[in-house]
């Protein structure tokens, strides 16, 4: 099955009146229209995008994530991946085109880093299409994933336990073994939540090289709407599972649009670099008498 | 069109290219550098491995054979097994009653421990990476003893002859352990993975409740078969039929092989089933197969050797401290290292007090028990072990 086609028309995601309750999946009826996690959503990601997904608690941030790498099935509506409707993908299909980097992973067992990012290498190897999982990782898979590493800054790290280092060293670590799945998609779950400044800064300038060398189609969910302002070229803002506005950061990073959905008040200015959109919260008024 | 470069220009990408923050700036240095020093598991390491715990088994099982209310030499038994070997009848009876000792008592034994042993490991390692907890057991779960409740009902029915035949005893040990692992599961689902404290709770719960009914099983049935239940239940190796032991030998290699098989996935499984889907693992193929082979194992275990404790949960967690987490060594290994566990545990049951033998469960637990009051107090409620 080939993208490259499909690529040409631009759509990575094409998602359609997309309903989707955990009522539902833990066998339950959905009684109530608050039940929706999503309620009836309609987004297009064109290829070649870095789509920020942001929105209070609970607007449906992370289950859209789940339901676009095929981690949650939706009750109604239909989720196109690249012109395949992705409820008949097999996982390790989806696996190959789309890499996600999930919200915050415990590790129980005593794996490594190297062996962590090889693991994104697993859909490739199961590209023959058998389900079983003997085999050994060839040469080209313990190139990118040394490559992975290295970009982020992982590599020296490649023999310690994944559960022995700092949840940014561990982030970074996932980040990588997404990278060495080689999808063309990525998803990221609040990608930057665990770090320090340097390496917020960091990733996300690694997301945007991606992005410009690559062509790679970044969906990240953030609860910082200024991250979310200055590295996405388009912005959906969720409220209670509906897009409240889709658009270019300027479009809905405004005092009026913020207020509404947080119910809070915010200062927009522009950023002095950029001159992107940058959200302030009203702090303290200081008696400055001087 | 620059997603044609995407798709295709990963490598091309990296090379030339300096990490911002890297330690190195050559890519292609480092590259060959870490791609030199990655442990990552290769087929060298894995046959010299295997190949060196298959010959400590043998070694232990020479070692072992020895051993019992009559002592056989080492000679001597290599000399009663090279005769057999060569079809050599009038030279093993010349030998007299050791060779009796040796062929129908002591080695069924040992290779039934072996067997038991290498099963309960295998599934425990299937167990502990489908519920993410490098502390779950079949025993300490309550699936052995749902397994027993199977047999024993078996028993009860009149179905199983005897406690050793091959018959529909295991089957219905099958049905009692599968019914305990998807009740253990469910519980596991909710949470995401299996707490520690949460784990313990449901094998207390399922362990107490089917006591209870074994318990009445066994008061339902005459004496004489009580008795023998009883027995069982403490988890005692007797030596089989060699066509049992064949039997049994089916079920250990062929349920091995298919958690073998599914090793790779299970590395995955142990990140948690989003993320292992999200590398495109089909969970649920997998934890139908795992859970329904663990099942079988399990059943065709306790219906031969009753309940026998903590080999599946000490094992693989000892193992796994040495060798690392990757399951396509850690399965096959674990399951070596336990039968090899199992067959010392047993010569230790049947010498400490000879020539009266104490149930290879009691010192399973014995040596077990202790050990998981300290990976629970001090490791921290097994994260990251």
């Amino acid at each position: 099955m080939s993208d490259r086609g499909i690529l040409e028309n631009g759509f990575v995601y094409q998602v359609r009146r997309l309903k989707f309750s955990y009522r539902h999946s833990a066998g339950g009826q959905v009684s109530r229209p608050d039940e929706w996690a999503l309620k009836g959503l309609d987004l297009d990601v064109m290829s070649g995008e870095v789509v920020g997904v942001i929105g209070p608690n609970g607007s449906g941030k992370t289950s859209l994530l789940k339901l676009l790498a095929k981690l949650l099935r939706p009750q109604e509506g239909a989720i196109h991946l690249f012109g395949y409707d992705l409820g008949e993908m097999p996982q390790d299909a989806v696996a190959r085109r789309v890499a996600l980097v999930p919200q915050d992973s415990q590790p129980m067992f005593p794996f490594t880093i190297a062996q962590t990012v090889l693991m994104g290498r697993f859909p490739h190897y199961r590209k023959g299409g058998s389900l079983g999982g003997f085999g050994w990782e060839s040469p080209q898979d313990i190139r990118l994933a040394a490559q992975a590493m290295a970009e982020m800054d992982v590599a020296h790290l490649a023999h310690r336990f994944i559960g022995d280092v700092s949840s940014g060293e561990r982030q970074r670590a996932i980040i990588a073994r997404a990278l060495a799945q080689q999808s063309l998609v990525l998803l990221l779950d609040e990608p930057t939540a665990f770090l320090d400044l340097n390496h917020q800064l960091e990733i996300c300038r690694i997301l945007r090289r991606l992005n410009e060398e690559r062509g790679l189609t970044v969906m990240l969910v953030s609860h910082d709407l200024n991250l979310a302002s200055q590295y996405c070229d388009r912005l959906v803002l969720l409220k209670d599972g509906e897009v409240f506005r889709l658009g270019p950061p300027e479009e809905v990073i405004r005092p009026d649009v913020l207020e509404a959905v947080y119910r809070c008040e915010v200062l927009v200015d522009g950023h002095p670099v950029s001159g992107l959109p940058r959200v302030t919260l009203p702090g303290r008024t200081l008696n400055v008498e001087r | 069109m620059r997603i044609t470069a995407g798709q295709s220009g990963y490598e091309k990408g990296a090379e030339g290219r300096v990490p911002s923050a890297g330690i190195g700036t050559d890519s292609t240095g480092l590259t060959a550098a870490a791609g030199a020093t990655l442990s990552v598991l290769t087929a060298g390491r894995w046959v010299t491995t295997l190949a060196t715990l298959a010959l400590s088994s043998l070694l232990v099982v020479f070692a072992c054979l020895q051993f019992g209310a009559e002592h056989i030499g080492l000679v001597e038994a290599v000399d009663i097994l090279s005769r057999v070997l060569r079809d050599d009848r009038a030279g093993i009876e010349s030998v007299g009653s050791t060779a009796v000792i040796l062929l129908q008592v002591r080695l069924p034994r040992v290779l039934l421990g072996f067997m038991v042993g290498g099963c309960l490991a295998a599934v425990g390692v299937g167990l502990q990476a489908l519920l993410r907890n490098p502390l779950a057991d079949p025993y300490v779960l309550g699936i052995s003893s749902g397994a027993a409740l199977g047999a024993a009902v078996a028993i009860l029915l009149g179905i199983g002859t005897s406690v050793l035949a091959i018959s529909a005893l295991p089957l219905f040990a099958f049905v009692g352990g599968l019914l305990s692992i998807i009740v253990v599961y469910r519980i596991a689902a909710a949470y995401g993975h299996l707490p520690v404290h949460t784990l313990l709770l449901a094998g207390v719960i399922l362990n107490a409740i089917f006591s209870a009914l074994i318990m009445f099983t066994v008061s339902m049935v005459d004496p004489a078969r009580s008795f023998t239940i009883t027995a069982w239940l403490m988890g005692t190796l007797t030596a089989p039929a060699y066509p049992a032991l064949g039997v049994l030998a089916v079920y250990f290699l062929g349920g091995s092989l298919i958690l073998f098989w599914q090793a790779r996935p299970l590395n995955l499984l142990t990140l948690g089933e989003d993320s292992a889907r999200s590398l495109g693992v089909e969970v649920e193929t997998v934890k139908k197969i795992v859970f329904f082979t663990s099942a079988l194992l399990t059943g065709a275990v306790v219906s031969v050797s009753g309940l026998i404790g903590f080999v599946g949960m000490v094992i693989p967690h000892a193992v796994r401290m040495i060798i690392g987490a990757d399951h396509r060594l850690l399965l096959p290994a674990s399951a070596l290292v336990g039968g090899m566990f199992l067959i010392a545990a047993d010569t230790v049951a049947r010498t400490v007090l000879a020539p009266a033998e104490i149930p290879v469960g009691v010192v399973t637990a014995l040596a077990g028990g202790p050990f998981f009051i300290y990976l629970l107090m001090y490791r921290k409620g097994g994260q990251a072990l």
